[in-house]
This record gives structure tokens, C-alpha cells and sequence, in this order.
């Protein structure tokens, strides 16, 4: 059994084994929970399934959150993308789109994956999703790079934190968008080198975000920061796939996300007492945006 | 962690900790009650007290009282579907001394007047960490299969109910027993490797001296 402590670990055994990262995990997960690699890939696929759901229903017009502070805007960009309109060309269009509507279907209560968080959970499907619908990729290798994304989620879960509580927004997100860019580098057809690549520089770029969501709630400024995180998970996908390297190794840079976290004060950990919480708009919010 | 673990759960927004904890609360509440409630009482400490209408997590709480799992797309409308239900609740914000900061304490009622208490909190993620049973201290996180048997604070008790899991091939992963006072009410947590079959939590409850036994099921 791996004890998901380095991702420099789990690149080794794949290079070593001549596996996709992805295989690794399945394999080893399945033993773990003694049930069959299928029956893995079935459940993990399930999730798979909820994303897709997520957003399509994220994507309607008229969604509104129980605060009344979020909702409404992936329909935006998506007439936006859908009228040929966005600056950025329609994949880059579509990532934002997704990200946005996952994310704001989760501040209206509707169904999502935690992945790794609820404040997170806009940046892996966002950038799955559009990958393998704009590349043509199959399906079963969309599911399959869920593995490779857990694989880096749970290796930072354990050295570092993937909760905003604990290590703030790089936490979240900046978990996500790691996993997100370690997920679409293995569908790109990335070795796995590349994708500790794309997962370092993913993480690196989110380094010192900050958890400071306005009157306590997952709306302001999560949903944004989700297509944030997409498009750093692009970003560092691209790179990586040209062959640029992290200086910084990604186990590494885990451990300075940690440092990070723990000097991170209270007021900039969820708990809604500074930042953009604290500013007079964050405020105004907190008083009048719910509990009327 | 598992795969499962860190791409999931699978839940209702906005918050894993003030929406899906707050279900998994609801839920360990109402397998300890057993029977169908009609009456909560729940109380809400710090960040609970604070945001819950913003996140939910009234509805959710109620949801999870109701039955309902954490993804469960009815868990927006709970409060109407609870007063459908006939089941009467009442939220209350409370300051709990040492308390982690999402904290809930719910009381219910059955229709004949059995009533079961529980302090929860949810500690991130999804997960929760139950704090009192009854009034007495506890600590369980639902991410195993989790029998609590309330019992008379007798000899032998500990070794005929392990026994008799041992015999179905029950592995148990962690146990803790404490009482209120000697020879009074005594509760066991045992949390299990693999899931508690419906007869053999009907067995224990059957065994002299356990006053009830209930499973929580391992959240999903």
C-alpha cells in the first residue's frame, strides 16, 4: 500500500512500472477498500456522472442562492461564449463557463462532487470536462484521470491541508487546481513527470490565497476564484506539456503550502474576519445580504 | 483518505461542513432516537449560530433528521416537507462553553414521548465528531460502522458483547466504554470494520442488561 506522502512517490512507481498514474491508484485504491478495480472505476465514475449533471443545471438561467448574493452568472458567460463573443476562444470560454456553474449550483444547494471541497468544487470538472469534450478524449480516460487528480489531492491532504479552515483558500483551490492540472496532463497524454509538473506549478501560482469568504458563506469570493483555479489548472497544463519544469519540486512546494497555512493568521482562515469579509462592502453584506 | 474521499461526497451545497456535516448531525440523531421523531429541538453554536441561514444549514440538519443523505436535492425544502411531516421543530441559537466552532445540539421526541440527545460537530469536510449521547461524553466519527449500546453498568458486559461480534466476524476497530457513575448507565462505542448486520444489532439488544443498542451506519 502507498502511503500517499510524496508525489515524487507515485511518479517513480509509474515510470518504473511503465503505468499511468491513474492505473497505480485505481489498483492500489481498489485493494485498499478490498473491492474490484471495476467496481472502483463504477463509483468513481458515479461522481463523474454528478459533475456532468452539475453542469448542466449550473448553466440555467435563473439560478439564485438562499443568501441572494450569487447566481446567474455561468449563464452569463455562457451566452457570452455561446454568441462567439469571448476574448479567449471557446475552450478557455467553456472551462469558465463549467467552473462558474458548478460552483454557484453549489451556493443554490443543488447537487455537486466535493473535490476536494464544496468551495472548491467548480475547477475539476471545469477543466475535465471541457478537455475531453474539446479534445475528443473518451470518457473512460476523463473518469480514469480522477484517480491521478485524487492521487496528488490525497498526498497534500496528508502533508499539507486541502480545507480553507486550516490553510486557507490555497488550500481549496489551490488543492483543486493541482489536481485539476495533474488530471488533464495525464489526459493530454502528459508523462508523469509532466504531471508533477503541472500539479507544482498549478499549486505554486495559488501560494498565500487567502480564506476570506463575505459574511461567512461559499458565494463571495469562491465561485470566481473557481474559474481562477480553471484557468491556473490550464495554465499549468500547458506548460507542463511543453516540457517546462517546476524549480521548485512539487513535494516541495506541498510543504511550503503547509508552512504557508500554519502562518496564516485566524482572521484569513473561513473565518469571515478579514479580507475582502472585512472590507465595507463585505460588511454591508454580512448585515443586510441574509439572516433578514 | 481514500479516492473516494477527496473526489467526494457526493452532496447538496454550499458548505461540506455547515450543509453535509449538518446532515450527517440530522442523520446520527435519528438512528439514535430509532424511531420516527416528531418533535427537535436543535441549538446552534458559533459559526452554526452565525451562518446557518446563509448555508442551509437548518435545512440540512432537519433533512438529516427527516432520513434524508447528504445529496439528497429534497434537503432545499426540508422545512416545508418537515411541517408536512408533522414534525414540529424549534432552532435556537446558544453558546456552548469549549465548544468546536460548528457545533449542534438536537433533542428529540418520538409520538410516545422517547427522546434521544445529541452534541455534534462538524470538523470539516464532511465529517463529524459526535461529543455526548445522552448527555454522556462520547466521541465518534460516523466514517465507520458504529454501534453505541447503552447499557447497565454490570460485570461481564464488555466481553459478551464483543464476543458475540467476535463470533460473526465482526472486526472492531475502536472501543470506548464510559458510565456516569458506577453501576449506573453505561454506553460502549464500538466502531467496525464492515458493516453490522440488522440481526445482529437486534441480538445485542435482546442480551440481558443492554438497555438499547443502535447502529449508525457508516456515513456515506
Amino acid at each position: 500500500m502507498y502511503q500517499y506522502d510524496s508525489v515524487d512517490f507515485l511518479v517513480n512507481e509509474a515510470e518504473k512500472n511503465n503505468k499511468k498514474i491513474s492505473e497505480l491508484i485505481l489498483k492500489e485504491q481498489a485493494e485498499r477498500m478490498e473491492i474490484t478495480r471495476d467496481d472502483l472505476y463504477s463509483k468513481m465514475e458515479k461522481r463523474f456522472e454528478v459533475m456532468e449533471e452539475a453542469v448542466k443545471k449550473g448553466s440555467m438561467p435563473g439560478l439564485r442562492s438562499v443568501s441572494g448574493l450569487s447566481g446567474g452568472d455561468a449563464y452569463k458567460m455562457k451566452c457570452q461564449v455561446d454568441r462567439g463573443e469571448n476574448l479567449c476562444g471557446p475552450l478557455f470560454g467553456h472551462v469558465l463557463t463549467k467552473a462558474l456553474a458548478v460552483s454557484e449550483l453549489n451556493s443554490c444547494m443543488g447537487k455537486i462532487v466535493a473535490a476536494p471541497t464544496a468551495g472548491s468544487c467548480g475547477i475539476i470538472p471545469s477543466a475535465v470536462l471541457t478537455i475531453m469534450e474539446d479534445k475528443n478524449i473518451d470518457r473512460k480516460d476523463a473518469v480514469m484521470s480522477l484517480f491521478t487528480a485524487s492521487g496528488i489531492g490525497i498526498v497534500i491532504a496528508n502533508k499539507a491541508s486541502i480545507s480553507g479552515a486550516e490553510g486557507g483558500c490555497q488550500a481549496e483551490c489551490g488543492t483543486a487546481s493541482a489536481m485539476a492540472a495533474a488530471a488533464i496532463t495525464e489526459m493530454a497524454g502528459g508523462t508523469p513527470r509532466m504531471i508533477s509538473n503541472a500539479a507544482a506549478i498549478a499549486l505554486k501560482s495559488i501560494l498565500g490565497l487567502v480564506c476570506d469568504p463575505v459574511a461567512g458563506l461559499v458565494e463571495v469570493p469562491c465561485i470566481k476564484r473557481n474559474a481562477m483555479g480553471a484557468a491556473n489548472a490550464l495554465t499549468a497544463a500547458e506548460l507542463a506539456l511543453a516540457g517546462i519544469e517546476s524549480r521548485i519540486p512539487v513535494d516541495e512546494v506541498i510543504e511550503a503550502m503547509k508552512k504557508i497555512g500554519d502562518m496564516m493568521p485566524s482572521c484569513l482562515k473561513e473565518t469571515a474576519q478579514g479580507g475582502l469579509a472585512d472590507t465595507k462592502t463585505g460588511r454591508f453584506y454580512k448585515k443586510a445580504g441574509f439572516d433578514l | 483518505m481514500d479516492v473516494l474521499d477527496i473526489i467526494g461526497p457526493v452532496m447538496i451545497g454550499p458548505s461540506s461542513s455547515h450543509t453535509a456535516g449538518a446532515v450527517r448531525i440530522g442523520k446520527v440523531a435519528v438512528s439514535l432516537l430509532g424511531t420516527k421523531p416528531v418533535k427537535a429541538e436543535i441549538m446552534l453554536h458559533g459559526s452554526f449560530a452565525e451562518t446557518y441561514k446563509g448555508h442551509g444549514t437548518d435545512k440540512a440538519l432537519l433533512a438529516g433528521i427527516m432520513g434524508m443523505e447528504p445529496d439528497d436535492e429534497r434537503i432545499r425544502n426540508s422545512l416545508e416537507l418537515a411541517k408536512e411531516e408533522g414534525l414540529e421543530y424549534r432552532f435556537e441559537k446558544v453558546y456552548i462553553e469549549n465548544a468546536h466552532p460548528n457545533t449542534a445540539r438536537i433533542i428529540l421526541w418520538d409520538k410516545d414521548g422517547r427522546t434521544c440527545s445529541i452534541e455534534a460537530a462538524s470538523v470539516g469536510g464532511g465529517s463529524i465528531l459526535v461529543k455526548k449521547v445522552n448527555g454522556m461524553n462520547v466521541e465518534f466519527s460516523g466514517q465507520y460502522e458504529t454501534l453505541i449500546v447503552l447499557h447497565e453498568d454490570v460485570a461481564g458486559m464488555i466481553a459478551e458483547v464483543t464476543y458475540f461480534m467476535a463470533e460473526r466476524g465482526i472486526n472492531i476497530g475502536s472501543f470506548r466504554c464510559v458510565r456516569k457513575e458506577k453501576g449506573g448507565a453505561a454506553v460502549m462505542i464500538i466502531e467496525c470494520d464492515s458493516v453490522v448486520p440488522k440481526s445482529v444489532v437486534d441480538e445485542i439488544r435482546k442480551q440481558p442488561h443492554v438497555l438499547s443498542c443502535v447502529k449508525v451506519e457508516k456515513l456515506k
